[in-house]
C-alpha cells in the first residue's frame, strides 16, 4: 500500500486544459436550447457505439479517458446502456452488419439526444467506403449533430468534438 | 520433421515459404501427417481462379519447422467442395464456414454448417469473394437466422450480450449459458464489423493497398502493414534496405510496447485497481506523444510501405526514444511490484481463465496467449529474419495459462520490447530508408508472415495484371484465439468474463474483415 500510495503522489496530477468547441465541426444547426445545454454541459452521459471500425478511433476515445485528457472531470461520463445516454459517440463506417443495431441504439436513447461521428470513416465512410457490406458515414444510417474527422483523431479532437456538440450554435459563432 | 511428399516450390520473400499443389484425396493425408508433426494451422481460405479458366480453389497455409507451407486445392467451377479439416485442425470451423460465404466453396462431413460471416448484408446462395460479385451490389435486407447451442438444465439460463457492448469495445455478440453465476457455455458470434476488406483488395493496385492493410485491425497496423509490405516485397522482388527493416522492428516493438502497457492498465482496472488503469495509461499517452513527434502518427499508421518505410530517424530522435523507454520501464518495474503485492488484484488474476498447455495445443492458440500457456512459438525466433536474428530475441513463456500468467507474460515481452527497440535505435544500419517496388508479373505470389503483438498476422497476396490484386488473404491471430477464450471461460463466474477477456484482448475488426 505504501508504493501505491508513494506512485501516486510521485505521479500528481497530470491532466491538462481541454479544447475549446469548434463550430467548423458542426453538420446542423445546434437544436437544443440553452436551458437544456446547461444541463447537458454539466453532466453529460455517452453511449459509444461502434459501428464498424478498425478500432483505432476507439483506441483514442480509451486514451480520451486517460488521466493526461480525464474528460470525467469535466462531468462527462460513459455509460453502459443507450437509455442512460444523452450522446451517442460513433466509431466506424458503418458496417451492414451493424446497420440494425446502430439504429435500435439510437432509438433506445432517450431524447433529446446528440449524435458525434468520429474519424474520417464515420464522416465519409474513409477507406471501406460504401460497398455491398458497408453502408459509409454515420449520417447514412442515424441523424449526426458533429463530425470529427481524423484517422484516427486525436484525443484532444475527440474532445473539442463532444464539447461542440453541448455548446449552443450562438456561443460557437461568438 | 519429414515434410509430406509434395512437390513444392519456394515462395520468394523474407520468410521461408513453399507452395504445394494438392488433390482433394491428398488434402486430409497431409493435414493429418502435418498435425501428428505438430504443425500448426495458419489460415484456411478460398479463391476464385474462373478469371484465369479455372474454377475455385481452397488455400491453406501451415506452420512447419522449415517455414509455412501453402497448399491450394483447385476445385470445380460446379459444386466446388472439399474435404474438410476441421476435425484435424479445430480452428479450421470458422474458417471454413467464412470460406462458404464469401465463395459458396463447401467443406464435406463438416458437422457445423451454420454461417459465419453472412448476416443480413446479402442472401444466402450468393457469394461476396466470387467474382461476378459486384462490390457495389446492395440487398434488402434478408432474414438472419443462427441457432446457438442451447443447454438445458435445472436453473439454467441465457444471458446474451452484444453487439453493442457496455464499454468501448468493439461489436460481437456473446451468448453466455450459466446457472447461478457460473457460466457452463460462451458462444461468440463476431463478422458484425465485415466490412468487405478482402473484396476491396481486389480493387485496388498493390500501392494503394498498403493504405487498406493498415486499417485491418488498428491496433495492429504496423504488424499488418509489415506483412503486406512483405508478401509485396516478395512478389516483386524488391529487397527492402537494411535501416528500413531496423526502424520496421522498431516500430513493432513499440506497437507491442503499447498495446500491453494499454491492456495492463485495464486488467487492473476491471479487478477494482483503477490506479492501474490511469497509472498505465499515462505511460501510454507518454509513448504515442512521442511516437506522433518522431513518426508523424501516434500509432504508426502507414510508416511501414512496400519499399520500405515512410520516414527516417536521426540519432537525436533514436536518443529520445531510449530516453523515453527508459523512464517508462522503469515506472512500469515500480507499478509491476505493486501489482504482484495486490492481494485483491492477484486474488483475481490467479487461476482465472485458464486454458491448460493441452487445450491450447489442440486448439492451436497462438501469440502471447498461447506462450502463456506453454505454447513455444514465436515468429521472431522460430524463423529469424533481419533484423532478428542479430537480435538473440528472448522467448517469454509461462505454464499456468491463467490470467496471471497472461499478465506475467504481457509484462516481460513488454521488457524484452524495450532492450530490442533501444539495441535497434542505437545500431540503426546507414543507408537508404526506402526503395522503388518493381513491377510485378502477373501470378506472382507473396507471403507476409509477421509476429505481431497480439499473434502471428498473415498476408497471402496473389498478384493480378498492371500490379493490381488478384486475391489478398489477410488473417488475423484472432481466429484462433476466440474459439479458445469459449474455453477459457467455463467454470467462471460471469463478472470474471470482462477481465479474462481483456487478458486475451481478442481483435473483432481483424477477424470479421
Amino acid at each position: 500500500m505504501y508504493r501505491l500510495l508513494r506512485q501516486i503522489a510521485k505521479t500528481g496530477i497530470v491532466s491538462e486544459a481541454p479544447p475549446t468547441p469548434d463550430a467548423a465541426l458542426r453538420l446542423i444547426d445546434q437544436q437544443l436550447g440553452e436551458v437544456i445545454l446547461r444541463h447537458f454541459g454539466r453532466a453529460l452521459a455517452i453511449r459509444h457505439v461502434d459501428a464498424g471500425s478498425c478500432n483505432g478511433c476507439d483506441l483514442e476515445i480509451h486514451s480520451m479517458n486517460g488521466p493526461y485528457y480525464n474528460l470525467e472531470r469535466l462531468g462527462i461520463k460513459f455509460v453502459a446502456s443507450p437509455r442512460h445516454a444523452d450522446m451517442l459517440l460513433v466509431t466506424g463506417p458503418v458496417a451492414r452488419n451493424m446497420e440494425l443495431a446502430l439504429k435500435r441504439t439510437y432509438d433506445a436513447t432517450p431524447d433529446p439526444k446528440l449524435v458525434v461521428a468520429i474519424g474520417d470513416c464515420g464522416c465519409t465512410g474513409g477507406i471501406f467506403g460504401e460497398s455491398y457490406a458497408s453502408c459509409g458515414r454515420v449520417s447514412n444510417v442515424i441523424p449526426v449533430d458533429v463530425a470529427v474527422p481524423g484517422c484516427p483523431p486525436t484525443p484532444s479532437a475527440l474532445m473539442q468534438g463532444i464539447l461542440t456538440a453541448i455548446s449552443s450554435s450562438e456561443r460557437n459563432r461568438g | 520433421m519429414t515434410e509430406p511428399a509434395l512437390s513444392t516450390q519456394p515462395v520468394a520473400g523474407a520468410m521461408p515459404a513453399f507452395r504445394a499443389s494438392v488433390s482433394a484425396a491428398q488434402l486430409r493425408d497431409v493435414c493429418e501427417k502435418t498435425r501428428a508433426q505438430g504443425a500448426r494451422l495458419v489460415a484456411l481460405w478460398g479463391s476464385d481462379e474462373t478469371t484465369r479458366g479455372a474454377g475455385y480453389a481452397l488455400q491453406l497455409a501451415l506452420a512447419l519447422p522449415s517455414g509455412l507451407l501453402w497448399l491450394t486445392l483447385p476445385l470445380a467451377r460446379e459444386h466446388p467442395r472439399y474435404p474438410g479439416v476441421a476435425d484435424i485442425y479445430p480452428c479450421a470451423n470458422r474458417m471454413q464456414r467464412a470460406a462458404y460465404d464469401m465463395f459458396g466453396i463447401h467443406a464435406q462431413d463438416s458437422s457445423d454448417r451454420r454461417k459465419w460471416v453472412r448476416h443480413r448484408a446479402w442472401p444466402g446462395g450468393v457469394f461476396p469473394l466470387r467474382k461476378d460479385f459486384a462490390i457495389g451490389a446492395s440487398f434488402p435486407p434478408s432474414e438472419d437466422r443462427y441457432t446457438f447451442v442451447k443447454v438445458e438444465g435445472e436453473g439454467v439460463h441465457e444471458i446474451p450480450v452484444g453487439p453493442v457492448h457496455a464499454g468501448t469495445i468493439e461489436p460481437g455478440h456473446f451468448r453466455f449459458s450459466i446457472v447461478g453465476e457460473k457460466i457452463l457455455r460462451l458462444e461468440q458470434r463476431l463478422c458484425y464489423k465485415h466490412k468487405g476488406i478482402e473484396k476491396l483488395f481486389e480493387t485496388m493496385t498493390l500501392a494503394d493497398g498498403a493504405r487498406l492493410a493498415a486499417r485491418v485491425s488498428g491496433d495492429s497496423t504496423v504488424a499488418y502493414s509489415w506483412a503486406y509490405a512483405m508478401a509485396v516485397e516478395g512478389a516483386s522482388a524488391t529487397e527492402p534496405p537494411v535501416r528500413a527493416l531496423g526502424l520496421r522492428a522498431i516500430m513493432l516493438e513499440l506497437e507491442r510496447i503499447a498495446n500491453h502497457l494499454g491492456d495492463l492498465g485495464y486488467l487492473g482496472n476491471d479487478v477494482a485497481l483503477a490506479f492501474g488503469f490511469f497509472q498505465f495509461w499515462r505511460l501510454k499517452e507518454d509513448l504515442l506523444r512521442l511516437q506522433g513527434e518522431l513518426f508523424g502518427h501516434r500509432y504508426l499508421m502507414d510508416q511501414v510501405v512496400p519499399g520500405g518505410v515512410a520516414r527516417d530517424l536521426t540519432r537525436e530522435q533514436a536518443g529520445r526514444l531510449i530516453a523515453r523507454l527508459e523512464q517508462i520501464r522503469a515506472e512500469v518495474m515500480e507499478l509491476r511490484a505493486i501489482y504482484d503485492d495486490h492481494a485483491g488484484a492477484q486474488d483475481r488474476f490467479i487461476l482465472t481463465g485458464q486454458v491448460l498447455p493441452e487445450l491450447a495445443e489442440k486448439m492451436g492458440l497462438v501469440g502471447f496467449a498461447g506462450r502463456a500457456s506453454g505454447i513455444k512459438h514465436d515468429l521472431r525466433l522460430d524463423y529469424p529474419m533481419a533484423p532478428y536474428q542479430q537480435l538473440g530475441v528472448r522467448m517469454v513463456t509461462h505454464t499456468r495459462g491463467d490470467v496471471a500468467a497472461r499478465v506475467s507474460v504481457r509484462f516481460d515481452e513488454m521488457f524484452e520490447s524495450m532492450r530490442l527497440v533501444q539495441a535497434l535505435a542505437e545500431q540503426l544500419a546507414p543507408g537508404p530508408i526506402r526503395v522503388p517496388v518493381a513491377p510485378c508479373a502477373p501470378g506472382k505470389c507473396g507471403v507476409g508472415w509477421v509476429e505481431g503483438w497480439r499473434g502471428e498476422v498473415l498476408i497471402a497476396l496473389d498478384v493480378a495484371d498492371g500490379d493490381r490484386i488478384h486475391r489478398a488473404h489477410a488473417h488475423d491471430p484472432s481466429w484462433q484465439n476466440w474459439p479458445v477464450l469459449e474455453r477459457a471461460v467455463l467454470g467462471n463466474i460471469v463478472p470474471d468474463f470482462p477481465l479474462i477477456n481483456k487478458s486475451f484482448n481478442l481483435s473483432y475488426s481483424g477477424q470479421d474483415l
